[in-house]
């Protein structure tokens, strides 16, 4: 009997209009893990690179962890992987609430969606019944009216994942959110679902979830718990969510302030944790959890009158930066308005937010016609961001523009140096100016900008040593390049386990040794990963193959890279004024750290090393 | 005096980790639909209730209970509304006579309900919020007047 896994995965043919279960090989899952793993190893098996993204070829993997569903702490997650429109290379986005582990309750690993639905549909999950059933009613329709109107139609007790407009109008950057509020947010992966024409999935399971060694993981989640009770963690993020970060960044000197011009906000109090905090809806401290989790970062927020009413989950800080510092804003309400129209029409909050920005500064330059964009857009107008959330997601008038994001948008009006992103994909709120580890782990991320594959400024800034992998202390120093590309490698390897075990990387950053996830891993599974070492090593073989992947989509070395500005022009002001990425040194010793060729191509040597011989189509 | 089981409301986040505490401790297996105490979720209010048997002083469970399968006990010198599987008849009467909700049918003939796990909550350990405790209550007319004052004063009585 498979423990920790269930073995079992459904496979949805929308075209045909049919479903089948599959059993997993126990091989496959003890090198592919689940989550993030899972989902590039059907990728990379089954899908061309080259196939259009929002084309019927790409294919849709919602995957499971081993501990998701499990009593380890934050065992909320489940990630989705394809191909991604907005990158063009992998896309894998994972979200917390009550829906992965419901999947799992329902009796599988994984989902592999292929091909596209002749005209709306929904998936319907009770156990081992499955339907595809008609969404006509549904489409167009914003993610809470859906997400109520499904659970009448099914089940109350039933978990939703679904898109919203944005997805279904293939907005580069949608999101699927699940259970109302939480977002598998970033590379688009909402628009691949809408291009489907598969509004949601709606799953309801009674089955359980077992464990290879019962007393010994019992003991590995105590183990966990008692760890994770860290002020830090437990007191400001438990509190605050992730929203106290905005004054902190300010601090640090790498808040990105109006399209990255600047790394410190004259906002940043007004938009930070104790102003967000006045909204909570049942006073601060009262948050709510994903499934198993002991943090419970999130809150539920209201504004209860004026311009922009409204209530939902959030802001978090990305949010608050992206839609605030950003695009210059320092209204609260107006921020908080942006977020809960983000999660009512299905939109990453990062790449919209950045998007605005980029149109904001093409704007104020002058080199967007007032015909195109319908009057002056400037920084600091919260209430144009509000209207041109709405107008993204429906591709109306200049949203339709913005929709495409920052990178397309600029490349329109002829200056794709003002999109601030990475392979295509738009930064998140740490700018790259403030420390050179992660900068270089901006540039060499999978799925393009983006600061949860590679938390090296946990080390850099925040001095969390995440969980012992790395030695924090003076060589740390965030504006040091001396020994950044091995600590940028060993925390993307590392990363790739978190993303693939099922829990929440908020609560595995939380514990102070690695050895403790390690164990909850493998008393879950049975498997031995033989030490720190050849965990990480399972970590990098998953890394490696999202890099085959991209370089298979036709994605090289050259993309790598960080925008001009990030690398040009340093901040005159700020804690982090002055200093600028050292890609070039940092980048040829990351490619030989990595055992990649000094085109960013893993050598033969590394892939027979990863056992990855002939893994690529 | 013995300990009762104590939900404070105020403190869940709806994170359902004692419904999966409760199934591992009975099954040896995470499932909540196996779990004795089931938590009901509201999110867009920010409202989460842990619902589980009250261990009732005048069991309507047992009283209807025809095997005298349910009936009060005391274990570890606590109060508790026990089951006997070995005389249980499988008539689910206690389902139907329960107002809460917290006796269920286990789908192998019997029911399943809170039993304390034998004086250590498995679900009380698990919580991290305290929003269920095992505790001894003070339930003197005293103890009420200070916890209700408590209460409005930690959300800014006299305002």
């Amino acid at each position: 009997m498979m423990a920790g896994w269930i073995g079992r995965l459904l496979r949805v043919d929308l075209a045909a209009g049919t479903t089948r279960t599959e059993s997993i090989d126990t091989a496959v899952l003890e090198r592919a893990i689940g989550g993030r793993g899972l989902g590039i190893h059907y990728l990379l098996s089954e899908v061309d690179p080259t196939v259009d993204p929002l084309g019927p070829h790409n294919k849709l993997v919602f995957a499971t962890g081993p501990l998701t569903a499990t009593s380890a702490p934050a065992s909320s997650r489940y990630t989705l992987v394809t191909k991604s429109p907005l990158t063009g290379g992998i896309a894998n986005s994972n979200s917390g609430g009550y829906f992965g582990a419901e999947l799992k309750f329902a009796g599988y690993d994984a989902i592999i969606v292929e091909n596209t639905s002749p005209r709306p549909v929904y998936l319907w999950i009770d156990d081992d019944r499955v339907e595809i059933r008609d969404a006509g009613d549904l489409w167009g329709r914003a993610v809470s009216d859906t997400t109520e109107l499904l659970l009448a139609e099914t089940d109350e007790e039933a978990k939703v994942a679904c898109i919203g407009p944005a997805g279904e109008n293939l907005v580069r950057f949608a999101a699927v959110m699940n259970d109302g509020g939480r977002a598998a947010g970033r590379s688009g992966v909402g628009a691949v679902m809408g291009s489907k024409r598969l509004k949601a999935i709606v799953v309801r399971g009674s089955g359980g979830v077992r464990v290879a060694d019962p007393a010994g993981f019992q003991a590995a989640v105590r183990a966990a718990r008692e760890e994770f009770k860290d002020p830090f963690m437990s007191i400001t993020v438990g509190e605050y969510g992730t929203s106290d970060v905005v004054e902190f960044a300010d601090e640090v000197g790498l808040l990105p302030t109006r399209n990255f011009q600047q790394g410190t906000f004259e906002g940043a109090a007004a938009i930070g944790g104790t102003a967000v905090s006045r909204y909570n809806l049942k006073g601060v401290g009262k948050t709510k959890a994903c499934f198993g989790c002991p943090l419970a970062c999130g809150r539920v927020t209201q504004v209860k009158s004026g311009p922009f009413k409204g209530r939902g989950e959030g802001p978090e800080y990305e949010t608050l930066g992206s839609l605030g510092a950003v695009c210059g804003v320092d209204d609260v309400e107006a921020i908080m308005k942006s977020n809960y129209i983000c999660n009512e029409m299905g939109l990453d909050t990062i790449s919209a937010g950045v998007t605005i920005a980029c149109a904001m500064e093409l704007s104020e330059r002058g080199l967007v016609p007032e015909s195109d964009s319908g009057g002056p857009l400037g920084f600091g107008d919260g209430a144009a961001v509000v209207e041109l959330l709405e107008k993204i997601a429906r591709r109306e008038g200049f949203g339709d523009s913005l929709a495409e994001g920052s990178y397309r948008l600029a490349e329109r009006y002829g200056h794709p140096e003002l999109s601030m992103t990475v392979k295509k994909q738009e930064f998140p709120n740490y700018d790259p100016r403030g420390g050179q580890g992660f900068a270089l782990g901006y540039a060499t991320s999978n799925r393009g900008a983006c600061h949860i594959r590679q938390e090296v400024h946990c080390v850099e800034f925040f001095g969390i040593s995440l969980l012992g992998i790395v030695e924090t202390g003076e060589n740390l120093d965030r504006f040091a390049v001396e020994g950044k590309a091995e600590v940028a490698k060993k925390i993307q390897d590392f990363y790739c386990m978190i993303d693939s075990s099922g829990i929440c990387n908020f609560i595995v950053i939380g514990m102070p040794d690695v050895r403790v996830f390690i164990d909850l891993m493998e008393k879950a599974t049975g498997l031995s990963f033989g030490g720190e070492a050849g965990f990480l090593a399972a970590g990098e073989r998953i890394f490696n193959q999202e890099r085959l992947f991209n370089l298979g989509a036709g994605l090289t070395a050259a993309d790598d890279t960080l925008p001009k500005r990030m690398l040009e022009t340093p901040f005159t002001a700020g804690a982090s004024k002055g200093n600028l990425p050292r890609l070039d040194i940092l980048l040829p010793q990351y490619y030989e750290a990595r055992g990649w060729d000094t085109h960013g191509r893993p050598t033969e040597a590394k892939l027979a090393a990863l056992d990855l011989e002939g893994a690529t189509r | 005096m013995g300990n009762q089981l104590v939900i404070d409301v105020d403190r869940c986040t709806g994170c359902r980790s004692c419904e999966t505490a409760c199934s591992f401790a009975h099954y040896e297996e995470f499932n909540p639909r196996k779990s004795a105490v089931r938590v009901s979720i509201f999110t867009e209010d920010a409202f989460f209730l842990p619902q589980v048997c009250l261990q009732c002083a005048e069991p309507a469970c047992a009283a209807v209970c025809p095997s005298g399968a349910m009936h009060a006990a005391e274990i570890d010198g606590s109060y508790v509304v026990s089951l006997n599987r070995d005389r249980c008849v499988g008539c689910h009467m206690c389902t139907l006579a329960c107002p809460f909700g917290a006796v269920e049918d286990d789908g192998r003939g019997c029911v399943r309900k809170c039993d304390l796990c034998g004086g250590h909550p498995a679900c009380v350990e698990a919580c991290a919020t305290k929003a269920l405790d095992f505790a001894a209550v003070d339930s003197s007319p005293r103890a009420k007047r200070r916890a209700m004052a408590d209460k409005m004063r930690l959300e800014g009585g006299n305002r």
